[in-house]
């Protein structure tokens, strides 16, 4: 099913020549209404009329979100303060927070994006949807509640905090859907089993639409064969709107309707456009915003793009899951290493729960790795060599996923920190 | 569950200042009694294995604290509290072909009992029963089972 079918499954010719009429009208609009686009388009020596296919866009120049913080607050706004009808202030994981804004139609839109995302991801009428993300200054939650309400879900808008009694009223109000990090779904998880509750059977909790933090299959697996949660992934940051796009049924990738924003895929340190399904640096145009559009932003996440037919019948293109920032992905001993990768490799692992935490050290000129991670109390052993085998497996399968060996230490279980909001399970303590 | 066993309690303890008080403090708070107590330690962790008056009730107070926590069939044999005591008994389990993991030792008056983790207790307890039955703690009195 889809929410807007005449849209979302347009031919991708037409999604095309749609794409690069908007990308054209939006580039005049900047250029002409504002003072820093302008200045950005003529310091890079490009004009409006350079724009004369949708490639051209790569003509244009880059945005940080450094702009962001140097024209703090509303230098990069395109809209006058009276067409502003919200703020959201972003979670600053690099930094300092960022201030975005949105006009009535920015916000129509991003509703239009989340209703034709839940509908993908088969959450409509007759759903009751759980809003575990957090309600305020995030966009997460705000955004979720209006996309689930367009779709006619009935919303429960729990935002984060209050575990046990989120638990209650999912039994009490038969919730079939919820819409929250991942670390917060194992830790909901936890927190049921505690109680007696198994979310699997004692539930009608089907769906999950996790993000905010990078994930992996071997989550999702888990939490399908374990919870009895669907897991769909979501991507969005608040410089774009918010959490904006999910996977569909086929779960082969995250749709990003071209309607809505322009996707390329860069090589970081070039700039240069990357060859198709490379994984590199995800640059995105957003072609319809009014109030902060955001031009060829450099948001840091690395994914690759798919640009074929997806086989739900959509044609808009589709971004693989996000495998880590530019600036979280960490460099040791010359080998690239995502926290996500080291996540993914123990999630398939019975011998420790979820949790885990990176520390990144150097000892004289060598880096170092360490993961500490929770040893599941059932596998626990009253033998020093049974316990040593389990560290042993644990850093044997780490090492054939990350290519480099890393040191593993048991920490009880429950003793890492668990996140209600992003997760920060890197720890890099080396000098540079 | 034979006369002649008992139950260890085994937890991880991670490599961090304050863990061990974590563990012995809920059992105080519980009204357990340590018996006798051993720390296994490896690289970055250690197991911290005890003997108390009442197992059950240990177990349920360690695992409140989100402790892991295990249990074994523990032999029980008696010594004597003299020169050679330990020597008897090794004698007996070399003899009987008992192959143990890790052994450790308490005194009660006039005696002193060593712990045994046999690799098949179900095999290793009725040999001693047979030969040795003098050898064996009658251990009823130490836990509430």
């Amino acid at each position: 099913m889809a929410w807007n079918p005449k849209i979302e499954k347009m031919p991708i010719k037409e999604l095309k020549d749609m794409q690069f009429k908007l990308l054209k009208m939006q580039v005049y609009r900047l250029y002409s209404f504002n003072r820093f686009y302008h200045d950005r388009m003529r310091q890079q020596g490009v004009h409006p009329d350079d724009i004369q296919t949708l490639d051209d866009v790569r003509k244009l120049p880059f945005m940080l979100k450094q702009d962001l913080r140097d024209n703090y607050p509303t230098g990069m706004f395109t809209a006058s303060g009276d067409e502003v009808v919200r703020y959201h202030v972003s979670s600053g994981t690099t930094g300092k927070p960022t201030l975005v804004g949105y006009t009535e139609r920015d916000l129509e839109m991003w509703t239009e994006s989340l209703a034709r995302a839940l509908t993908s991801c088969g959450i409509g009428r007759g759903d009751v949807m759980q809003v575990s993300y957090g309600y305020g200054l995030f966009t997460g939650g705000l955004g979720l509640h209006y996309g689930a309400e367009r779709v006619g879900a009935t919303v429960l808008p729990t935002s984060t905090g209050n575990t046990e009694r989120q638990i209650e009223l999912m039994m009490d109000l038969g919730v079939t859907a919820i819409a929250c990090t991942p670390s917060y779904m194992v830790y909901l998880g936890e927190v049921a089993e505690r109680m007696g509750v198994s979310l699997k059977d004692d539930t009608e909790l089907k769906v999950g639409i996790m993000g905010a933090e990078p994930w992996s299959e071997g989550t999702r697996t888990h939490f399908r064969d374990v919870l009895g949660v669907e897991a769909y992934d979501i991507y969005g940051t608040s410089e774009l709107s918010g959490p904006l796009f999910t996977e569909c049924e086929a779960q082969d990738g995250i749709h990003v309707w071209g309607d809505m924003a322009l996707v390329e895929i860069i090589d970081p340190d070039t700039g240069e456009a990357c060859a198709d399904g490379e994984k590199s640096e995800l640059v995105v145009t957003m072609l319809q915003k009014e109030a902060l559009p955001m031009m060829r932003y450099r948001i840091g996440d690395i994914t690759c793009l798919m640009e074929d037919e997806c086989s739900c019948g959509r044609t808009h293109p589709r971004i693989g899951r996000i495998s880590g920032r530019v600036d979280d992905m960490l460099i040791i001993r010359g080998i690239n290493v995502f926290p996500s990768q080291v996540e993914h490799t123990l999630m398939q692992l019975p011998q420790c729960t979820g949790h885990f935490q990176i520390i990144v050290d150097r000892v004289g000129a060598l880096d170092s790795m360490k993961v500490k991670v929770e040893l599941t109390p059932e596998v626990f052993s009253d033998r020093i060599n049974d316990l040593m085998a389990i560290r042993k497996s644990i850093s044997n399968e780490l090492k054939k996923y990350l290519n480099i060996a890393a040191d593993v230490e048991f920490m009880e279980p429950g003793s890492l920190p668990r996140y209600q909001g992003k997760a920060r399970r890197v720890e890099d303590r080396r000098e540079m | 569950m034979s006369l002649h066993e008992l139950r260890q309690i085994s937890v991880l303890l991670e490599n961090k200042a304050g863990r061990l008080a974590v563990i012995a403090g809920a059992l105080q708070e519980n009204g357990v009694n340590i018996l006798a107590f051993t720390i296994a330690e490896a690289e970055g962790f250690g197991v911290v294995r005890i003997i108390v008056d009442d197992p059950a009730k240990a177990r349920r107070s360690l695992e409140a604290q989100g402790l892991a926590v295990t249990e074994n069939r523990m032999m029980a044999l008696r010594m004597l509290d003299e020169p050679g005591g330990l020597y008897g008994i090794s004698r007996i389990l070399g003899e009987q072909d008992i192959n143990m993991e890790y052994a450790y030792a308490f005194n009660r008056p006039g005696k002193a009992i060593l712990i045994l983790k046999v690799t098949d207790i179900n095999t290793a307890l009725p040999r001693i029963e047979a030969s040795y039955p003098e050898f064996l703690e009658e251990c009823s009195g130490y836990q509430h089972c």
